[in-house]
């Protein structure tokens, strides 16, 4: 048998309303949540571009098919993937929806009286009854008082209530996180983040072009910029002896302010950036830049410089590329510079120490077309050596030069660089505070006990005492406990 | 001179893992002989099987147990000073040391637990697990005291990783406690308790800690979260970048939050809530093993 159910016609505002009842609903915000959290998983199995491009790469590299597949579906940028985002926005759409009314309602709570004395108090959870004196609801009254429960008058007893905190500290954490999320979009739309590689003894000027790379919010441009300057006086790193690992970077830095007058000696480390106002500058890295003479054959200097390599390991292993474009035909050197050079019967030049013990540059050079001018982005770390042809294969030390067809390579030496970072994030001081609200919130929330007591006089001379606490919170028969007794003293 | 202290922390980790030991054979014994012991007594006298069990001739077992766990405590606390001493910084700088000190907050979680609740029955699992970890510590994760790498270098790493442990080992307890409600839940189901099991709490007192563990520690893990994020500001110049260790810490994050607002706040109890709790705590155990020995990122600090 079959029934016919007939299911009324909803209206847009009927199917509007049910709509947003059911989002702001308790289980939907519960499903959201840990959507919320299977959503983040991805993210950390498969490689994110911001956080690793290299990995993208190479991943695209060894499986292109999977790449592309994985691309469609934001794989690489899961945290600013559109499923991602429609999660936590319809997460904290309900979490709005949930938490407005519930302050409004706890703002009428507090300031109203707590609610009337039941009938029947026997029912309640700590329920005793002794015979009384006739003053136990003055002395009730006065230790209600002390203890702070808000109080409301009836002709034949109390009845009281405390602990709103709990609730409070509920609405404040909820109220916190949506703080948090401001916080972080302000941080995306306001913010800007950027690198800069400092060869030692150079300046980096803050203007957009001293950047290799730089990230503005959605929301600004590059007039926002704080004009600073800061010369890279020294820069040294410690290591342990025994294992290779690094022990302290320290960048001794000369700093020049806004006005471009006032200049001090500062150190940058790992965990003590400098700040300029809402802008703060990071140590983030650091390697060596070899620093060469390339003449041509008439012996005119075509180049000369120091060029920074990119380490490759914890020795400081450094590959890098020194392109000269205006030779005829072009010149590009494929390189690594080995801060303490050793041979492995393998891997060939390796460095054993990442200080410069016994530095050495290994390099070939190549001959023909750099394709600088095809219109495709170049690392300036590698040559395209596909059109050109390798013409000699040597090494220099600190001092050596190297002569080939063309003309001739000098190492003059080499000076350290460092990778400052360079972030503004306006929104992080709104996080910060979100974060501690919402640490508060939720001890309030989960320490909080919410309960109600009643004491009452009845017509034969006999005092009620009763109470309820909410959410089963623990400690309340021990608390009317001590009321009980402490009214029995007062007689 | 910093070498001797790393071979006398070395001692002492050895010793606890003997008294370890021990404490988990005594709980063995106990657990053993409470189911045997009443059997044979009950048969001699020639009444009727099935009647309440009589733990008195285990008592002294158990109490050498709980005991064996203290000193063990003691000593493993001894052992994670004398490293730091060694180190000249806190002994948290890779995996070994991370392993050895949640050791020692699982344990301490336990006693803790232990002075408000009957929770001894589960010290045969806490020994063993403790035995484990410290087990895999020493034989895979071992290396040699050394200095902190300049990240690691901030106060932020007290107070971070502190309360990440704490937090790590208070809800690998909750998660004991939840498997066993499962475990005990479904030996009811087939037909009652076995006798070895008849003394275990009954399944409400299990489910209500569990959660009480969770609620008590989630504000101090999002503190450890919080904490984390300011120090990564002052490290790394974000205070969030969804690192896998970041990540990792978010969905256990959630998997609590969405433990606790089930059981408040729509009233979920029972197979369903400890369902939750094993995986929300799986999430952590994940993210301790697998983002710091295979895992990619920041937070690769395990020194394998």
């Amino acid at each position: 048998m079959t029934t016919q159910v007939e299911v009324p016609e909803l209206g847009l505002r009927a199917s509007l309303r049910y709509s947003w009842r059911q989002l702001t609903s308790m289980r939907t915000a519960l499903i959201l949540l840990m959507l919320l959290g299977i959503a983040a998983i991805p993210g950390s199995l498969l490689p994110q571009r911001a956080q690793n491009p290299l990995a993208v790469r190479d991943f695209y590299k060894n499986n292109p098919d999977l790449a592309r597949f994985v691309e469609r579906l934001s794989g690489f940028e899961v945290y600013a993937s559109p499923w991602f985002s429609a999660i936590y926005i319809l997460l904290f759409i309900s979490l709005i929806g949930c938490v407005l009314p519930r302050t409004f309602e706890h703002f009428k709570a507090m300031r109203a009286l707590p609610p009337a004395t039941p009938r029947n108090l026997s029912r309640m959870e700590s329920y005793s009854i002794f015979t009384g004196k006739g003053s136990e609801i003055d002395s009730a009254r006065s230790w209600f008082k002390k203890n702070r429960f808000r109080i409301r008058e009836e002709s034949s007893g109390l009845s009281v209530e405390k602990g709103f905190l709990r609730e409070t500290g509920n609405l404040f954490f909820h109220l916190a996180l949506i703080l948090i999320l401001i916080g972080v979009s302000f941080g995306a739309l306001f913010g800007m983040r950027g690198d800069s590689i400092v060869n030692v003894g150079e300046r980096f000027i803050n203007i957009p072009t001293s950047y290799d790379s730089l990230t503005f919010g959605k929301l600004i441009n590059e007039d926002r910029l704080e004009p600073f300057r800061i010369e890279v006086d020294k820069f040294v790193a410690k290591y342990d002896p025994v294992t290779n690992a690094p022990l302290d970077y320290t960048a001794y830095v000369t700093v020049t302010q806004a006005d471009g007058a006032t200049k001090e000696k500062r150190e940058i480390k790992v965990n003590s950036p400098l700040t300029f106002g809402n802008t703060r500058v990071y140590l983030q890295a650091n390697g060596y830049a070899p620093i060469v003479t390339i003449r041509d054959s008439q012996d005119q200097v075509a180049l000369q410089g120091a060029i920074p390599f990119l380490p490759q390991d914890g020795n400081l292993r450094s590959i890098g590329a020194i392109k000269v474009p205006d030779a005829n035909p072009q010149i590009g050197f494929v390189a690594s510079f080995l801060p303490t050079y050793s041979r492995d019967p393998k891997q060939g030049g390796i460095s054993v120490f990442p200080e410069a013990l016994d530095p050495k540059l290994l390099f070939s050079i190549w001959q023909g077309d750099l394709g600088l001018d095809s219109g495709i982005p170049q690392s300036i770390y590698r040559i395209d050596t596909e059109k050109m042809d390798r013409i000699a294969l040597d090494s220099l030390k600190p001092g050596e030069t190297f002569n080939f067809s063309q003309g001739s390579i000098t190492l003059e030496g080499f000076v350290p660089w460092v990778n400052l970072q360079i972030v503004d994030d306006p929104g992080k001081s709104y996080a910060l505070v979100g974060g501690i609200v919402a640490i508060l919130g939720l001890l309030a929330s989960l320490f909080g006990r919410r309960r109600r007591i009643w004491v009452r006089l009845t017509p034969s001379g006999e005092v009620e005492v009763a109470g309820l606490a909410k959410n089963g919170a623990p400690g309340l028969d021990e608390e009317i406990a001590g009321l009980v007794s402490y009214l029995k003293e007062e007689r | 001179m910093q070498t001797t202290w790393a071979y006398i922390s070395n001692y002492f980790v050895y010793s606890a893992m003997a008294v370890f030991a021990l404490s988990f054979f005594a709980h063995a014994f106990e657990t053993a002989w409470a189911v045997k012991a009443p059997e044979l007594a009950e048969r001699s006298a020639g009444t009727v099987l099935q009647k309440t069990l009589d733990y008195k001739r285990t008592e002294k077992a158990a109490r050498i147990a709980t005991a064996m766990m203290v000193l063990g405590f003691i000593l493993l606390l001894v052992g994670i000073v004398a490293r730091g001493i060694s180190n000249k910084h806190v002994p948290w700088g890779n995996m070994y040391e991370f392993s050895i000190t949640g050791a020692l907050a699982f344990t301490g979680a336990y006693l803790a637990a232990l002075r408000k609740h009957d929770l001894r029955w589960l010290g045969l699992f806490v020994s063993l697990a403790v035995l484990l970890t410290l087990g895999t510590a020493i034989t895979l994760l071992y290396r040699d005291s050394a200095p902190l790498v300049p990240a690691l270098k901030s106060t932020w790493l007290v107070i971070h990783v502190i309360a990440a442990i704490i937090s790590g080992g208070v809800f690998l307890l909750a998660n004991v406690i939840a498997g066993s409600y499962l475990y005990l839940d479904s030996m009811e189901r087939k037909g009652g308790r076995k006798p070895w099991a008849k003394r275990l709490p009954d399944l409400e007192t299990l489910d209500q800690l569990s959660y009480r563990l969770v609620a008590f520690v989630f504000p101090l893990w999002t503190f450890s979260v919080i904490a984390g994020a300011i120090w990564a500001e002052s490290a790394w110049g974000r205070y969030w970048g969804w690192d896998p260790k970041e990540t990792w810490a978010f969905i256990t994050w959630v998997a609590y939050a969405a433990y606790l607002h089930a059981r408040v706040t729509i009233g979920w109890r029972g197979r369903r809530a400890a369902w939750l709790c094993l995986f929300a705590g799986s999430t952590f155990l994940f993210n301790y093993v697998y983002v710091n020995v295979w895992g990619t990122g920041k937070h690769t600090y395990s020194g394998l």
